[in-house]
């Protein structure tokens, strides 16, 4: 088991060895060294004489006075000074990046860097080179991407972002930060041309990546939108064939549901058929759930038909209720009580009284809205 | 036949009973080690920290055991001139550290000890003009802080200090085609944001604006065949996520939808028979977070 603690959403990752690139080793001056045993203390640093250090206070007990490594208390009392005196000089500077390294979540370091940058006027490109190696290193930390984006409005360019957040996403295809901050990119600077094609490489890599999916309804919500039918039944063909792929895929299912579900399932033409073909040879619980939902929309609209024969009716409320049947006792057990549920509430919604199918477990859950059961017509 | 599911294996002599006490034990002596460089790192959010152990303390009847009035001198010190509140001394004021603080405070029932019309003031100035809310001075925009902001003032019983109207205009548009929500408006659906919207959206009396059985099945899809939860499709179980999804769910009422007996052998899976506390899966290190979310 490693030393190193999540904490929260913020991973803190803790390097006990220094890996600083070239421009944050310039930065701290010469008589800084990698290796550890030539590392000067800044009490022992003739030009840090004039500042009192400010050692940490850490408030009530149990929260007692810790032994820190020689190494962080002496950085941060020196960063507490500084702070302490609102110094806007060259070595507060250098001093952020060194508190930065020992701890990259501390958001007070960064505020502070940020009031120096400003301050001393730095040069904000040589600020993008240095938050791209701290973000390379700790991708998960949030401070580190809202910095890179504050650097990036000041500049007013982007031009670096997408390859940088696509660099960031090779390494964790997931990151829930470097997805924002692409978001973010996106919309702000209008650089929406190619991340389809983006979406579409990533998901050529991992089928099931759900932020992908998610990119993927952003991007054409915010584009061309989903009202367009040659749209629709182009995004329903790339489902299906994902899903041909890789059939266990909860993503893929939700996105088509979540496309089409305003509209109503059974309003796409033909989209059942297709769905139905799939579950003999492509089957999962997410393709039986996708199946009840259409049964579920036929039903409702077939409600507002005058012309649909009853027992067209009553053979569509049958296939749903077997399929909530076969998910709660065999596809999909651990969700058992969400199946009975469904089923019960679609039996009290469009079951004729008369009807004899065997009852499902009752809803015992007291804070279920009434609305949810609904009276039979 | 595509690539398998992403989940861990409960192996069959893991602990199985919840032990309580080495929980406490852990909560009560944690920051109490010398050297201990987790704890000294974890400094910039120390106001969570002790919101989190006192939490689990309180949850086992042993809040007495934490020093009440070294605590609120603490959150005293760490209150600013802006109205706002550290994570710890010296460090820069915060929506997420004000709620903690306000929370610690209201466990204790002594909310006076700090500028209440001053938190006030800090968290109505963080309001943003689409009714969003910054986390702090410089900007950062993220559901989890309209959560923060509510949660805080409802504690204080002041809501009507905010243009709460707005506040729910921006949560909503951060409603995705899935039910759930993300930090900003597109944002991938993620567990913990849901609880934060969710939670926004009962303090606001706005909880019938929820997809509920779309963000139910949502969640209730997050529950693995290890009986783990996950925080979004295709991602590792962690037990902080059994309270964000569960709280979740039992606030849009379909708590029941998660197999609870599978989840409990989960959760009691990530002790630590030796040392107590939680971690975040069966294994693993623990800490103080996941020791908070694991005992509720």
């Amino acid at each position: 088991m490693s030393g190193v603690e999540e904490s929260s959403h913020e991973s803190v990752e803790v390097k006990e060895n220094n890996a600083f690139d070239d421009d944050v080793e310039d930065q701290l001056g010469d008589d800084y060294a990698v290796d550890p045993t030539r590392y000067i203390f800044y009490r022992d640093r003739k030009e840090w004489a004039d500042l009192e250090p400010v050692p940490q206070d850490d408030g009530p007990n149990p929260v007692v006075k810790i032994a820190y490594s020689d190494k962080f208390s002496d950085v941060y009392d020196y960063f507490r000074a500084l702070l302490k005196n609102d110094e806007r000089s060259e070595r507060a500077f250098a001093l952020t990046a060194e508190a930065i390294e020992l701890n990259a979540a501390n958001y007070t370091v960064w505020h502070y860097r940020r009031v120096l940058l400003q301050a001393l006027s730095k040069d904000l490109e040589d600020e993008m080179r240095y938050i791209t190696a701290i973000i390379d290193e700790q991708p998960k930390n949030y401070q580190v991407w809202h910095h890179r984006r504050m650097v990036v409005e000041w500049l007013k360019d982007p031009s670096e972002e997408l390859e940088f957040i696509a660099d960031i996403l090779s390494q964790d295809a997931k990151n829930y930060h470097a997805w924002q901050h692409r978001q973010w990119v996106i919309q702000e600077y209008k650089l929406w041309d190619n991340e389809l094609e983006f979406v579409e490489t990533l998901l050529e890599e991992d089928v099931r990546n759900n932020s992908a999916w998610n990119q993927r309804h952003f991007v054409i919500s915010q584009t061309t939108g989903f009202s367009d039918p040659t749209i629709v039944e182009r995004e329903i063909k790339y489902c299906l064939k994902q899903i041909r792929k890789a059939p266990h895929n909860e993503s893929a299912w939700n996105y088509l549901k979540g496309m089409l579900q305003d509209r109503g399932l059974s309003s796409q033409p033909g989209l059942l058929e297709r769905v139905l073909e799939l579950k003999d040879t492509h089957c999962s619980p997410y393709l039986l759930a996708f199946l009840f939902d259409c049964y579920e929309d036929v039903l409702e609209s077939s409600n507002q038909k005058e012309n649909v024969e009853e027992e067209e009716r009553e053979g569509t409320l049958r296939k749903a209720l077997e399929i909530c049947k076969l998910l709660a006792q065999e596809k999909d057990t651990i969700r058992k009580e969400y199946w009975h549920f469904l089923g019960s509430s679609l039996k009290s919604k469009y079951g004729s009284s008369d009807s004899s199918e065997e009852s499902t477990a009752d809803n015992s859950e007291p804070s279920v809205p009434a609305s949810v059961q609904q009276e039979t017509s | 036949m595509g690539t398998q599911v992403k989940d861990v294996i409960v192996k069959p002599d893991a602990p199985s009973s919840l032990m309580l006490d080495k929980h406490a034990d852990y909560i009560a002596a944690y920051g109490a080690k010398k050297d201990d460089y987790e704890y000294t790192l974890s400094e910039y959010l120390r106001m969570s920290g002790i919101y989190w152990g006192l939490t689990v303390m309180d949850l086992m009847g042993q809040l007495p055991r934490m020093n009440q009035e070294e605590i609120t001198d603490f959150i005293k010190s760490c209150q600013h001139e802006c109205g706002g509140i550290s994570a710890s001394i010296g460090h820069d004021p915060h929506l997420l550290y004000t709620l903690s603080a306000v929370q610690i405070l209201s466990l204790y029932d002594n909310v006076d000890a700090i500028d209440v019309d001053k938190v006030v003031e800090y968290v109505k100035g963080l309001q943003q003009e689409d009714g969003s809310f910054a986390g702090d001075k410089w900007g950062e925009i993220d559901t989890r802080f309209s959560f923060c902001a509510v949660a805080t003032l409802a504690l204080l019983g002041k809501m009507d200090k905010i243009n709460v109207d707005k506040a729910v205009e921006f949560i909503l548009s951060c409603m995705n085609f899935d039910g759930g929500f993300g930090c900003r408006p597109g944002s991938e659906s993620h567990a913990g944001q849901i609880y934060c919207c969710t939670g926004f959206l009962s303090l606001t009396g706005q909880l019938h604006q929820v997809k509920a059985d779309l963000l139910g099945w949502w969640l209730c899809e997050r529950q693995l065949k290890s009986g783990g939860l996950n925080g979004r499709p295709e991602k590792l179980p962690d037990v902080c996520y059994s309270w964000w999804v569960l709280a979740s769910l039992k606030i849009i009422g379909r708590i029941h939808w998660i197999d609870k007996a599978k989840l409990r052998a989960f959760i009691l899976a990530c002790q630590d028979e030796e040392t107590g506390g939680f971690a975040d899966r069966p294994g693993d290190m623990v800490d103080p977070f996941h020791t908070l979310f694991g005992s509720r």
